[in-house]
């Protein structure tokens, strides 16, 4: 079990990484707005199928 | 390729119309009235779609309908309204609201009203193929907050928010100082919620090990891993992520104003002082677990609350939206731009058509109309002549003006108002929230059971009787009193907004929930402001000859004329002659037809027959306006102009009367015209005459009375008192300076909204109320196992959770402005 002495460092470790990225991706404004770019991806989604196969 | 037309729409709707007759509206899908029916084509049920669907047709954005229908949202009618937005071109305007890119473009943000689906994102995301010019529009749905990329050389940004006034989402110009400003203070928030929920989440992994340890039997070594490794975890989460309520609890001892950070900061600091002093220790409880939890979740109700704060405007951004900061001077043959404020009485300043005046003064030169709309919130036009006095903030419509200085600054009209909305907005006492209200007599409860615990345990052991104190404390702490009144507001105002019902913040729900005094303004809030014919006197067929002749007339009076009496198709008026500043003569046929005042026709030589001329005075008594019509030079009619209630306001006056509250209107207009349109409604007391000034008192003292008043208005002349109210709430329509200074604005037409506004808050408050009892009793159960002295670590940790996600339950289900705003 004194695997876990090595094994709790490392996990943290990935997960400060996982929060430096966070940090990262709020700081560069990336989750700034939550809502529009979910809305936005189904119309570009819908636009190149549209491209694609004009009706 | 050209874009998919909304044919299956068009065809839903016929067949229904073949099956049940009702027309759906080719923009919105609501039943069309009769009277608009088309025979072929599509039909609307009112101008604002026509114009809506009109201008989306013409530019092939026919998708949106497309996208309406597969996101599932309703339409709603659309509202434009007819503002020209020419203070967006004020070039102070550019300076402090619009930032100019490198590539010569510049970018704005304004907030859009009646944003409501995934189709109005994509419709004005369309904006660059509607306005040439514009490179980029930028929708934030949540915030309803618009980023344009546009051209300057190619389009002015009054074209821009023009169209996107045509597409049914009035613009309003956003600080973008302050948009930043918020945007920061949201990341800084999400950051601390990040790191809270790396700490609560990781602690609650090591507290599943230690409690299967405390049960099972553990190896001193790892216990001891996995309490240092909980604290290590707690560490960033009590002394970062929690430093908001400790800050909001120091501000609470300085200033005395109870607040629920402190009973928070309280039960924070106690178990992480006795956590970290046991984990030094080696034995003893450690409460990493259940703190971290507490808040992380804490911060998500701060969070939910955040976002739909939006700061009072300030004195700044007020006098910027009602006057401009530039003056241009004439000395001798010179003209100079100088600061506004600063003109002295007797300089000459040039206005060019479509500029806004920038000081108070009499006309020196020229003539023109002026735009009214920015100081009543009525498009209205004055035409002026030299000698007449304008006002800063209105537009000159026509032609260049040299206006010789009276006032500039803070003397003229809009500069006192200005003074007085900021003087309201500092005296107004807040509104303090009932759970921060709980909060000092919370606090005081707490402690004292905390000491009791103390005291009673002390005789088992100083050790044992402090764990269990803290272990009070802990469960004590707040955590679902705290997100109670958060989460509950948070649903009803994004409920409210979807509704047509924007809040700038919280707290008006609560003074909205009670009953006290509604003060309303008349004209544009009780009624619409435009004229209607009310009485008409002389022969039928003479009313649709006016009516030809005032055919292409712009004026009130002659559209109210228009709408009573259609004009006969084939018709037409020859001749059109102008007479003084409001009369009008023309042929149709074989009649001359005039219209005018009576003091035109006295002018004019022309006297009413006995009959006309009584009612004339008939209806001068009631308080309507009059207009008298002549047949080949002999004067047989005399209408009667009125403005009317507005269709929902009679039923919506008596509901506020029936739900107990007092019902006044205060209107700067004539008592007889007051009287005549109050006639009949449940009100305690309806004056005319009030000016601005009295408004403002009058609010200020039913305040100081103790009454909870809500002013309801749409000018700028109320604007004053309802910032000076407990709550101001502004009619759809109403003058930028009345948005600003109100605390809730509706964006559909009427007073039905203001009903909507108190029984949304109504049954909000109810849910805020159940949660805090939820929170109450889960506390009432921990104290009691706390003083029994069973509460152990793991217990609270269980207890605590699960009385947040009560209230989370109760709040989310929460069903405040489903139904009203709907």
């Amino acid at each position: 079990m004194s695997v876990l002495f090595l094994i709790m460092p490392i996990t943290l470790l990935i997960s400060a990484a996982a929060v430096a990225a966070f940090v990262w991706a709020t700081r560069s404004g990336q989750l700034d707005d939550l809502e529009t770019p979910a809305l936005r991806a189904l119309h570009e989604e819908r636009q190149r199928m549209e491209e694609r196969h004009p009706s | 390729m050209n874009p998919p037309v909304p044919s299956t729409l068009i065809e839903r709707s016929l067949l229904a119309a073949a099956i049940d007759q009702a027309v759906a509206c080719a923009h919105c899908g609501l039943p069309v009235p009769k009277a608009l029916l088309e025979p072929r084509g599509a039909s609307f049920c009112c101008h604002g779609c026509r114009t809506v669907y009109a201008l989306i047709h013409a530019h092939g954005l026919d998708g949106y309908y497309l996208e309406r229908e597969r996101s599932g949202e309703r339409g709603r009618p659309a509202r434009t309204t007819a503002r020209k937005y020419e203070e967006l071109d004020d070039r102070d305007f550019a300076e402090r609201r619009c930032l100019p890119l490198a590539d010569g473009s510049a970018s704005v943000e304004l907030y859009l009203e009646g944003i409501h689906c995934s189709a109005c994102v994509w419709l004005v995301e369309s904006l660059p193929r509607v306005v040439p010019g514009v490179r980029e529009a930028r929708l934030n749905v949540g915030r309803s907050l618009l980023s344009v990329i546009w051209d300057p050389a190619a389009v002015r940004l009054s074209a821009v928010a023009r169209a996107l006034d045509q597409l049914g989402y009035a613009p309003h110009p956003a600080a973008s100082e302050r948009a930043q400003a918020e945007r920061l203070r949201d990341r800084a928030l999400l950051l601390r919620i990040g790191i809270a929920g790396f700490s609560a989440g990781n602690v609650m992994l090591m507290a599943f090990a230690l409690y299967g340890g405390a049960f099972s039997g553990m190896q001193r070594e790892f216990s001891a891993l996995f309490r240092w490794a909980s604290f290590g975890l707690a560490l960033p989460s009590v002394l970062y992520c929690a430093a908001v309520f400790y800050r909001g609890a120091l501000a609470a001892l300085r200033t005395r104003a109870p607040h629920m950070d402190l009973p928070i900061s309280i039960g924070i600091a106690a178990g992480f002082v006795w956590g970290a002093l046991n984990t030094l220790r080696g034995t003893g409880e450690i409460y990493f677990d259940s703190l971290t939890t507490l808040i992380f979740l804490l911060l998500v109700g701060r969070f939910l609350q955040q976002r739909h704060q939006r700061r009072a405007a300030s004195a700044a951004e007020l006098a910027q939206a009602l006057a401009p900061s530039i003056a241009r001077v004439r000395v001798g043959d010179e003209t100079r731009e100088v600061e506004a404020s600063g003109v002295r009485a007797g300089t000459l300043v040039v206005v060019a058509a479509g500029e806004r005046i920038p000081v108070d003064g009499r006309i020196a030169a020229g003539s023109s109309s002026v735009d009214l709309s920015l100081l009543t919130g009525e498009s209205t036009r004055e035409d002026v002549a030299l000698g007449d006095r304008v006002w800063a903030g209105t537009t000159n419509a026509a032609q260049e003006l040299v206006v010789e200085t009276e006032h500039s600054g803070a003397q003229t009209r809009v500069g006192r108002l200005v003074e007085s909305i900021e003087a309201a907005q500092r005296e107004r006492a807040p509104i303090v929230k009932l759970a921060d209200r709980l909060a000092s007599k919370f606090v005081v409860v707490v402690l004292a059971l905390a000491a009791l615990t103390l005291l009673v345990w002390w005789g088992a052991g100083a050790d044992r009787a402090i764990e269990h104190a803290v272990a009070l404390l802990v469960v004590t702490c707040p955590c679902a009193l705290g997100m109670a009144t958060p989460l509950s507001v948070s649903v009803a105002l994004r409920r409210a907004a979807a509704g047509g019902l924007l809040f700038k913040g919280g707290e008006p729900l609560e003074a909205l929930a009670g009953r006290g005094v509604i003060v309303f303004d008349k004209t544009g809030t009780l009624t619409d402001g435009t004229p209607r014919l009310e009485s008409y006197a002389g022969p039928e067929d003479l009313l649709r000859l006016a009516a030809v002749v005032e055919q292409s007339s712009e004026h009130p009076l002659a559209k109210a004329i228009r709408r009573a009496a259609p004009a006969a198709g084939a018709l037409r008026a020859e001749g059109l002659e102008v007479l003084g500043s409001r009369g009008l003569r023309g042929r149709v046929g074989t009649e001359l037809v005039t219209i005018g005042s009576a003091a035109l026709f006295d002018s004019l030589g022309l006297s009413a027959p006995e009959p006309i001329a009584a009612k004339l005075e008939e209806f001068g008594r009631r308080g309507l306006s009059t207009v008298l019509i002549a047949r080949n030079h002999a004067v047989e009619a005399v209408a009667a102009f009125g403005d009317g209630l507005r269709p929902d306001a009679r039923q919506t006056l008596e509901s506020l009367a029936g739900l107990g509250h007092e019902l006044l209107v205060l209107s700067g207009d004539d008592q007889r015209v007051v009287d005549r349109v109050c006639a009949g409604l449940p009100l305690r007391e309806s004056s005319g005459g009030v000016s601005p000034e009295q408004k403002l008192a009058r609010v200020r003292e039913l305040v100081r009375g103790g009454k909870t008043v809500i002013m309801v208005g749409d000018g700028v002349n109320d604007a004053a008192a309802m910032s000076a109210a407990t709550v101001g709430i502004a009619v759809h329509g109403g003058a930028e300076a009345s948005l600003l200074a109100a605390h809730v604005f509706s964006t559909r037409p009427g007073v039905a909204p203001v009903l909507c506004a108190i029984l949304g808050a109504r049954k909000t408050l109810r849910v805020i109320r159940r949660g805090i009892a939820f929170s109450l009793a889960y506390n009432a159960l921990g104290v009691t196992l706390a003083l029994l002295g069973v509460l152990s670590p793991l217990l609270a940790a269980v207890l605590m959770p699960l009385s947040s996600l009560t209230v989370v339950g109760s709040a989310l289900r929460s069903r405040a402005f489903r139904e009203e705003a709907a």
